[in-house]
């Protein structure tokens, strides 16, 4: 038997193991088949009374490729490396947010 | 006048008597306006009543109809008020079974009132001696009634939108055992299930404020909880509190302190508590920003046999009108009743905005919800990680999975339950939106899950061989 350990998670995918680049990558492409516009965000806290993060740049309506995408988040994490960082996607139609999943968790964790 | 395309014979003075219905009330020529609410009947005759002079007496007494004439029919405009049965249809495989078609003109109905709706239409007829059995199966509610109406609270979006979760179904648990609990240990269950990745705990819907457990001391332990396990895990977190009460005035009481504390989401019993004092309460919900989850206790009574009562779709629908965040739905693979095509028709009804009639899924009429906000379905009961890959594939990101006894029986308990009810959730939505088939890879997904998480690898070694393999008894 195991004691279950205190620990902060970050609400869609920080269950798993932090994700690769080839993970988030996948995550991507199905949003963009989704016809979702993806934008990456970063915040120095998780708390979860802020639900904004800080917008890197604007959504990437132009996006093609999932590895457009992928390239901003890596551009963010080397600027802001001790910032959390997700990706989050936007249906216009429905007009609201439809993902949103955490690609970045600095100082943690065991999965 | 132009409101009647079929003529009732008025002028021909007052004859007192009995009249057979159809005379007044089988239209098959009539065509139903688009703002009448239209009604699919179940109807089983007694023997010798033939199908026209049912449906008519179905049409007569669920609206202008009484089983005399009366000379004071005659100081009204009968074409503009009666319900009208304009089409019958033998059902395929029975002797004696039709599905009697029936238009309402929108003026017999009060605005914003699920109870007079159902007053009328399912009211008085259902005893009706010339009918051996009687089922409603379906409504069409036209936009122009559905306006009336405020609906959920807040709805799917907006109700993701306070909560911070996108792209996956949310997760709860119904606290066990149901009854007995004192308040102070019910809370530590509570914040277990949360510590561990649950989004939302449930009360049992047979607590409402027994001795044992006051409601007052249980919202409070229980908001302690929640915001213990929001601080620890950085998520938001919530407790349905169940406000049903005896009476009106203390089921508001309970809402107004519930809102008080803070605490995101409250519960009701839709059938049990009534739909005056649900529409109350979702209005109260709506103008005080609480979420609302929706309880169906009783369902079944109404819902279950084939041939009499009502179909849980215009429960479903008449809840939306009411209002409601959250209302269960059945789980497709668990320990209760429910056909798969059948019940995947009353949850697009629950939470899309236009749902095409198809007859398939048991769905009579097109209806269109004018932007009302959706329904999430809750599936409960029966359910562990094993169904977790079905459950993704079946009901998709906008529901909530309940496990209560697959999170509160894990053997080291509530928190690494609820961590491997969230990793087995989490691995299959990563492997669908990956691509991989939930339905076929499932077992696989779980397994490899299983094998970097020891909560689930447990959760895993004790659901194995659990199935729940009966018939559906609910059957197009």
């Amino acid at each position: 038997m195991q004691t279950l350990p205190k620990e902060k998670r970050f609400e869609t995918l920080s269950y798993l193991p932090p994700l690769s680049d080839a993970q988030i990558t996948r995550q991507i492409d199905y949003m963009l088949r989704q016809g979702y516009f993806a934008a990456v965000e970063f915040n120095e806290s998780s708390d979860p009374t802020e639900c904004y993060w800080t917008m890197w740049k604007l959504p990437l309506f132009n996006a093609r490729s999932a590895q457009e995408v992928l390239s901003e988040v890596q551009a963010c994490r080397s600027t802001y490396p001790s910032c959390y960082i997700r990706v989050v996607g936007f249906d216009n139609v429905r007009q609201c947010q439809a993902m949103m999943f955490i690609v970045h968790k600095p100082n943690t964790n065991r999965y | 006048m132009s409101y009647s395309q079929t003529q009732t014979q008025a002028k021909s003075g007052y004859q007192a008597g009995v009249k057979d219905y159809k005379l007044t009330y089988y239209t098959p020529d009539y065509t139903p306006r688009d703002t009448d609410i239209l009604a699919a009947f179940r109807v089983t005759p007694q023997p010798g009543v033939p199908p026209e002079e049912a449906g008519a007496a179905v049409a007569a007494e669920s609206s202008t109809g009484t089983w005399t004439t009366v000379w004071t029919d005659l100081l009204t405009d009968l074409d503009r008020y009666k319900g009208r049965c304009y089409d019958i249809e033998p059902v395929p495989g029975e002797d004696n079974q039709f599905i009697c078609f029936i238009a309402y003109p929108l003026d017999l109905f009060e605005e914003g009132s699920v109870t007079n709706m159902l007053t009328s239409i399912v009211g008085n007829v259902f005893g009706f001696k010339a009918l051996r059995a009687l089922r409603l199966e379906d409504l069409r509610i036209p936009i122009a009634y559905l306006k009336t109406f405020q609906g959920p609270p807040h709805g799917i979006t907006v109700e993701r939108d306070k909560l911070n979760k996108y792209g996956r179904p949310l997760l709860g648990c119904t606290i066990k055992p149901k009854l007995g609990l004192s308040a102070k240990n019910y809370g530590r269950a509570v914040y277990e299930c949360l510590r561990g990745g649950l989004d939302f705990t449930k009360d049992d819907e047979n607590i409402n404020s027994q001795p044992f457990m006051r409601w007052r001391d249980r919202f409070l332990f229980v908001q302690e909880a929640i915001e213990k396990a929001q601080a620890e895990t950085g998520e938001i977190k919530g407790h349905y509190l169940n406000v049903t009460a005896p009476t009106c005035e203390d089921m508001m009481k309970r809402a107004e302190f519930a809102k008080e504390i803070g605490t995101p989401i409250i519960m009701h019993d839709f059938l049990t508590g009534g739909f005056t004092a649900n529409t109350t309460l979702a209005k109260y919900c709506r103008d005080n920003g609480l979420l609302l989850h929706i309880h169906r206790a009783m369902h079944a009574v109404i819902d279950r046999q084939k041939n009499h009562g009502m179909h849980f779709r215009v429960l479903a629908k008449c809840l939306r009108m009411s209002g409601g965040d959250h209302l269960h739905s059945g789980t497709v693979v668990g320990k209760l009743e429910g056909d798969k095509a059948i019940t995947m028709g009353f949850v697009d009804l629950m939470r899309e905005d236009h749902i095409e009639a198809d007859r398939s899924r048991g769905i009579y009429f097109t209806q269109d919800w004018a932007s009302m906000p959706g329904v999430m379905p809750v599936a409960s009961g029966g359910i562990h990680i094993w169904h977790m890959p079905a459950l993704v594939e079946i009901f998709g990101d906008d529901s909530c999975l309940q496990f209560g006894g697959g999170t509160l029986g894990h053997p080291w308990g509530n928190a690494p339950g609820a961590t491997a009810n969230r990793v087995a959730l989490e691995a299959c939505i990563q492997a669908r939106n990956e691509g991989r088939n939930l339905m076929r890879e499932g077992g696989d997904i779980i397994r490899e899950a299983a094998r970097w998480s020891p909560e689930l690898a447990v959760a895993c070694e004790l659901w194995k061989e659990i199935k729940f393999e009966f018939e559906a008894m609910d059957t197009v």
